[in-house]
């Protein structure tokens, strides 16, 4: 049975936690291509990378632990004096190159600034120069007698970031995207009205590709809120709105992609029409599928999957936390309403998982149509423990182990969460915590 | 909650009145409550201040929908126009009203300094934004009646014309002012400040945002046309900015000094370091 495929973490209906982290408030979090590494931005604009610790005979049970690989601040705050306000340095988001020599490279972007930063190793340095001590003092010519060729000798390993390339003032509005083409050589940043299209060489330039900023702003009523290069075909993009659309568009078919090729709706249901619609309508997060066959879309109450050939309703629909629905005014009160989740597929696209209140987050699986609630807290889980299936309860009488809407902790929430590329391993960010839960072994 | 229904009868007879009928009212005056309610919770929103950060668009977008939403299904019930004229006076002029509107949350815009968020535009009148600006920039509006006054008037400048009509106006004001400014301000300095539009212009010209997208970046030479010193008699008076010094003509030039791929966004340690050093290259320029 050693071929068997994995199956989803749904199915074994139990996880392990494996590692917790406390830091500045956690922005986002995301696993580079091959899963050995996993970074996480913060609000204090700083990133934090982990690395998966490598296997061996000596330490099975604790496989695969993730720990601190390197620390640096990305983005400091800024003050914009034509507008006179600050730029926060919380990073919105934070995307991986897929890696093509010993070094890793990642784009992480505030409100305002993307930047390239490169992550190398060093674990040998040069010994033995002749114009220089030990200090690196320059030594005195007439003390030089002998000619020696430097030598490389080992050091502890020291980690480097260093910044690359820093795409500036290209952004009028905050940025809520970046996404990097299949090319590798461009990627996009959107904003909330414009998405713009880098080349990863170019700093001092890039190309709007969509633009919805209305010639009077008086008349604006829509905004962009999320964009995402489709994986495979390079001239594919999405974008996701305020009013709940997603609009593909083909590079190929003009300069300015004002102009759809699909253009994704659901139509409403009237019955359950009320101020509120448009809000919880409101498109948080969209991803491609692995297969680039699919799209998930967020939004406040539900994913939807969307086959890419179908644009007039999504092919699949979950709930994620629909007992929310008669609180809605009390959410706008609080503001909760305007929370924006993301969602993720697993490797195989069999699986999604999204988060929601009081540090619960929620797996979907496709194929069985099963999900689980599942809770992201020190309190709860010890380490390695299997944690328990959460339910929240909605009707009258409460079982034991539920726990009641109106207990949920609304300021608990899980907005980020992050799903391994090959492994069931998930990566969750509850406030300025960070989760990494694993499969069970057998 | 609603007692269960009998028939009732007045004592004179004229009408019945049943109590589902009753039932009914209530909860059309509940619905319209809970409505109001909401409208008046949603321009509060709008109306909060962000001091140092810009709010969020998507946000701001999304409420004054909100708001539209509401406006337009009063207006079809015909419950707008009776709230418009019990609270607001007959005799105010339509930009008098939208002007009243302008007690909203500043939202940025790239194009153009601090303005005020109105409900229905994202362009807003500066004016009312330095003449009350205090009181305007904390007002929360409490009172049940002044905020069905507050929402009056937005609907009443919800006709376009007027609209286009104040606007043209506010545009011409925003043209020939660079920061926040009272008229009489700047029709007294407008003489002695002709040599350092110009100047100060040609030197913004050279900062422009590096990138191929069109838009509103023409904008900026509106904006600098008509720098002047008295700029910073007006900062004492804009608050918000407590922490951090307003732009100006100096931190402008300043941001221009270091590296040429961030002009307009300068860390502020290094700005506020240099100001006497501009004071003095600024004297020079304007020539006082």
């Amino acid at each position: 049975h050693g071929q068997r495929p994995r199956p989803p973490l749904v199915l074994n209906n139990c996880l392990l936690f494996l590692s917790g982290y406390a830091a500045d408030i956690i922005s986002t979090v995301e696993f580079n291509y091959s899963g050995e590494l996993l970074a996480t931005g913060d609000k204090g604009g700083r990133v934090v990378i982990f690395q998966r610790e490598q296997e061996s005979k000596n330490r099975l049970l604790s496989r695969g632990e993730y720990n601190v690989y390197s620390t640096f601040q990305s983005h400091e705050p800024e003050f914009d004096y034509l507008k006179s306000l600050e730029i926060e340095e919380k990073i919105n988001k934070i995307r991986w190159l897929p890696q093509q020599n010993a070094a890793h490279f990642l784009l992480s972007a505030n409100d305002k600034t993307i930047k390239l930063w490169k992550i190398s190793e060093r674990d040998k340095r040069a010994e033995g120069y002749n114009l220089k001590d030990e200090d690196g003092r320059l030594q005195d010519q007439f003390r030089i007698t002998t000619l020696r060729v430097p030598v490389l000798m080992p050091m502890d390993l020291m980690v480097e970031a260093s910044p690359r390339r820093i795409f500036a003032n290209a952004h009028t509005y905050h940025i809520n995207s970046i996404s990097v083409n299949s090319d590798y050589e461009t990627y996009l940043s959107a904003d909330d009205l414009r998405i713009n299209l880098w080349h990863l060489e170019i700093t001092d330039r890039s190309f709007n590709i969509v633009d919805i900023k209305p010639a009077n702003m008086e008349e604006l009523t829509e905004v962009i809120t999320a964009a995402e290069c489709h994986p495979h075909q390079c001239n594919v993009f999405v974008y996701s709105s305020s009013k709940g659309t997603i609009r593909l568009c083909d590079m190929r078919a003009a300069a300015l992609c004002d102009r759809h090729s699909k253009f994704f709706e659901e139509p409403e249901d009237p019955s359950s029409r009320s101020f509120f619609s448009e809000i919880i309508s409101s498109i948080s997060d969209v991803k491609f599928s692995h297969s680039g066959r699919y799209m998930m879309t967020r939004d406040y109450l539900s994913v939807k999957v969307w086959d890419l050939n179908m644009e007039n309703r999504p092919v699949e629909t979950y709930q994620v936390h629909e007992y929310l629905r008669s609180k809605l005014c009390s959410l706008y009160e609080n503001d909760c309403i305007f929370d924006k989740f993301e969602c993720c597929w697993n490797g195989s696209d069999s699986a999604i998982m999204t988060g929601s209140y009081n540090n619960f987050f929620r797996m979907f699986d496709r194929n069985t149509r099963r999900d689980i609630t599942l809770e992201a807290s020190r309190e709860n889980s010890k380490p390695r423990a299997i944690l328990k299936p959460r339910k929240v309860c909605t009707g009258g009488k409460r079982k034991k182990d539920e726990i009641s809407v109106d207990s949920l902790d609304f300021n608990k929430k899980i907005l980020h969460t992050a799903w391994h590329p090959k492994e069931n391993v998930i990566a969750v960010a509850a406030t300025n915590n960070l989760y990494i839960f694993q499969d069970k072994m057998n | 909650m609603f007692s269960k229904g009998t028939k009732r009868k007045f004592s004179d007879g004229d009408e019945e009145i049943s109590d589902e009928s009753l039932v009914g009212a209530r909860v059309a005056s509940s619905y319209s409550l809970q409505r109001q309610s909401l409208l008046d919770m949603s321009l509060i929103k709008l109306q909060l201040c962000h001091m140092l950060v810009e709010p969020n668009l998507c946000r701001s977008v999304l409420i004054a929908n909100t708001v539209r939403q509401i406006q337009e299904e009063m207006t079809h019930d015909g419950s707008w126009h009776m709230v418009t004229e019990a609270f607001c006076g007959p005799g105010q002029s339509p930009s008098e009203r939208l002007v009243a509107t302008e007690v909203l949350c500043r939202s940025r815009e790239q194009d153009a300094e601090p303005k005020l968020f109105s409900v229905i535009s994202y362009e807003g009148c500066r004016e009312e934004e330095v003449v009350a600006d205090e009181t305007l920039c904390s007002v929360s509006v409490s009172d049940t009646v002044s905020n069905v006054c507050l929402a009056g008037r937005v609907g009443q400048c919800w006709e376009k014309s007027e609209l286009s009509g104040v606007e043209r106006d506010e545009e011409a004001l925003e043209d020939s002012r660079l920061g926040s400014g009272e008229d009489e301000e700047i029709d007294t300095e407008d003489g002695a400040s002709t040599e350092s539009p110009k100047t100060t212009g040609q030197v913004f010209g050279t900062f422009e945002i590096k990138n191929g997208s069109p838009g509103p970046d023409s904008a900026l030479e509106e904006l600098f046309s008509d720098v002047d010193t008295s700029y910073y008699d007006l900062d004492t008076m804009l608050t918000g900015m407590q922490s951090a010094p307003k732009m100006g003509p100096y931190d402008l030039l300043d941001s221009l000094a270091p590296s040429h791929s961030s002009p307009s966004i300068v860390s502020t340690p290094t700005c506020r370091s240099d100001l006497n050093e501009l004071d003095h290259i600024m004297e020079i320029i304007v020539g006082s």
